[in-house]
């Protein structure tokens, strides 16, 4: 187990530090962040609807956006000089493999959205310091199932012509439930509602992302396989 | 007889049934007060949901067999099935939309199981797209295995979504967990209907399966 | 050391692998030549377990731990540099931390990549990578290696520095199996050849003496045959 655990984080860290020297996929998903939290700022009418209502959606639509970006790098540097079949070659188990790609997503995609939230607080003047610890819950929630199945289906469209199109074509059905559940919980929360009250969507968001975890741990040895 | 043949056999069958439900829906079932005639595409409409949604369940099915089984010919019904699948979200989807006008003055709204529905016609559309995409056949089997596992399991989380969610959608009237609240007439000729479908779903998926096979 | 058994593997209708069988011992290095499409490359990634073969059976003894692979890919990560990318590889091997700084200054000097050490991967030239990868796959001290043509890109320099160190490794105890499609490269490293021809050994047996001319003669007959 603590092989398996070594490994994955030795993975992870790879990732990142790849990351960080190319800058790329972060520098995009945060243009893109920023681009969307303007448009949706430009095309509101703020007396047609008052920003509390529409913010939920917003914030979300941007997270789930920058996500799908993120989530196309994590295979990309294992393309290039072939470095994917290292990794099937060292003897590490394929779950390791996956689990720290997962990791450095998530660790990316936190981070993107850090970064979002402070930018959406900031264009759209919206109260989150109250349920600042919730809503941190809320996107981790969200975020780590979701994250598990691209991680996974990245894995396959990297090699397949029209990656980038593909994958969130792919991802779209598995964002929806999510997305809903995570909207509604910040409603309630935005709107000062108990934290009791939105028990089930919270549960609902846990069951997913154990399930699709669990899942995506398991057949991600099918897909670097032959 | 051959697979082809059977299929093509089973399929015009269920044609000629389909068509004795509409004139049976049409002529003989009550209508409903409140909807007046456009309720009868229901008997169309909700049908073609539960095949879509058989169609899906039997991709996942299918990918679970192959990767265990390594055995190709569970790829090629999975294959099958997902084409099917996508005809009939497709029928669901322009039917919901024929019944809502009349009824909400809508063509489409953004409620949960019509927008679920749209989410399982995306999922047999990049299933599709992603086998496409893919040449080599043992390659292209893996792929859809684990995309075709990952929606089924996803169809219970969309379906538990819309019980929690809001939704203007009529709640469901068969499938809750007391008895069904149709008065007989019309919940016969809707489980005559939902038989008529899975007969055409099953026709369907053999003549694709057996297209498939001789390629 | 290593040994394959009626290995047989296709690839939809293309059959790669059709009845392979041979066995490897300590010290010996088996060079197989075959044009392109005979299914070499194919064999070398059965037996590192990166396919699993239709029928038969192949491995290494000891497992990835024991092996390590030249490709015409370097499986290196463009964005770290030299340092980074030994160090990285080495510790999915287990390799302990004091080891791996000696061996990789060693393998640097024995490569002549000492000004290249700190600088990324990407900016070394295909030679200079190959030699990084070279150095790459010897950091773990496999006792077996696979090469999949592994003097494509190196200019002659290079290559007789790579000939040298295959031969002191064989000397040292490890197996080898080699591929390519060039006699020249590859003959004095052998103590074992094949041709190979359709996913088969169209002969296999000891070099026995013979010189790149002979062996050359000998393929040319092989292949034009049948």
């Amino acid at each position: 187990m603590s092989d398996l655990l070594r490994h994955a984080w030795l993975v992870a860290r790879k990732d990142l530090q790849v990351e960080v020297r190319s800058r790329t996929a972060f520098t995009l998903a945060l243009v893109f962040t920023a681009l969307v939290l303007v448009v949706f700022e430009y095309g509101r009418d703020p007396t047609a609807v008052p920003t509390l209502d529409l913010a939920p959606s917003i914030l979300w639509v941007t997270f789930s956006f920058a996500a799908v970006l993120a989530l196309n790098r994590a295979f990309q540097a294992e393309l290039e000089n072939d470095a994917l079949e290292g990794l099937l070659l060292a003897p590490i188990s394929r779950h390791s493999l996956f689990w720290g790609k997962l990791a450095a997503n998530l660790a990316f995609v936190a981070l993107v959205q850090v970064i979002g939230l402070v930018l959406f607080v900031l264009f759209f003047n919206v109260p989150v310091w109250r349920v600042l610890g919730p809503l941190g819950a809320t996107m981790a929630l969200a975020s780590l199932g979701f994250i598990a199945v691209g991680t996974l289906f990245s894995a396959m469209v990297v090699r397949t012509r029209f990656a980038e199109l593909m994958l969130p074509v792919l991802l779209l059905p598995f964002l929806l439930p999510p997305l809903i559940a995570a909207v509604t919980i910040t409603t309630q929360l935005l709107g000062g509602r108990p934290l009791s009250e939105v028990g089930g969507w919270l549960r609902l968001l846990a069951a997913y992302d154990l399930t699709f975890v669990t899942l995506a741990t398991l057949l991600f040895p099918a897909t670097v396989t032959e | 007889m051959t697979q082809a043949p059977r299929g093509r056999w089973t399929t015009a069958v269920a044609l000629l049934l389909l068509a004795g439900v509409y004139v049976r829906a049409l002529a003989f079932t009550p209508t409903e007060i409140a909807q007046g005639p456009a309720q009868k595409i229901f008997y169309l409409h909700v049908p073609a949901a539960w095949s879509a949604m058989l169609s899906m369940a039997l991709v996942g099915l299918g990918g679970i067999l192959f990767l265990f089984l390594k055995d190709e010919r569970y790829d090629r019904f999975a294959a099958a099935s997902a084409e099917v699948g996508t005809v009939f979200s497709l029928v669901m989807l322009t039917t919901g939309p024929l019944w809502a006008k009349p009824i909400w003055g809508t063509w489409w709204t953004w409620d949960a199981r019509l927008t679920l529905t749209l989410m399982m016609f995306f999922l047999f559309i990049g299933y599709q797209l992603l086998r496409g995409a893919v040449a080599d056949p043992g390659l292209r089997a893996r792929y859809s295995a684990v995309v075709g596992i990952c929606g089924l399991v996803l169809l219970p989380f969309i379906h538990l979504s819309v019980y929690l969610f809001r939704t203007l959608h009529p709640r469901p009237i068969v499938l809750k967990p007391s008895a069904p609240s149709l008065p007989p007439e019309m919940l016969i000729t809707l489980l005559v209907s939902f038989a008529v479908f899975t007969l055409l779903y099953i026709g369907f998926v053999v003549q694709r399966y057996a297209i498939g096979e001789s390629r | 050391m290593l040994w394959a058994r009626d290995l047989a593997h296709s690839f939809g209708a293309v059959q790669a692998l059709d009845g392979i069988t041979f066995s490897l011992d300590r010290g010996q290095t088996l060079v197989i030549f075959g044009p392109n499409g005979a299914g070499k490359t194919t064999l070398l990634r059965v037996i590192a377990g990166l396919i699993r073969p239709r029928q038969g059976s192949a491995g290494v003894d000891g497992g990835r731990r024991a092996l390590g692979w030249i490709g015409h890919q370097s499986q290196l990560y463009g964005q770290l540099t030299v340092n980074e990318n030994l160090r990285f590889w080495a510790s999915l091997y287990d390799v302990p931390s004091p080891v791996v700084r000696q061996r990789a200054a060693q393998l640097i000097g024995r490569l002549g990549l000492e000004r290249q050490a700190a600088q990324p991967v990407r900016t070394l030239s295909r030679g200079q990578a190959q030699r990084v990868a070279i150095a790459r796959a010897l950091m773990h001290d496999p006792a077996v290696l696979l090469l999949d043509e592994p003097f494509t890109g190196l200019d002659r320099l290079a290559a007789e520095e790579l000939r040298g160190l295959l031969a002191e490794l064989a000397a040292a105890g490890r197996a080898s199996v080699l591929v390519t499609h060039s006699v020249e490269a590859g003959t004095e490293l052998a103590t074992e050849i094949a041709f190979m021809r359709s996913g088969r050994f169209a002969a296999l047996g000891p070099r026995a003496g013979r010189d790149a001319t002979a062996l050359g003669a000998e393929y040319r007959r092989i292949m034009a045959g049948e």
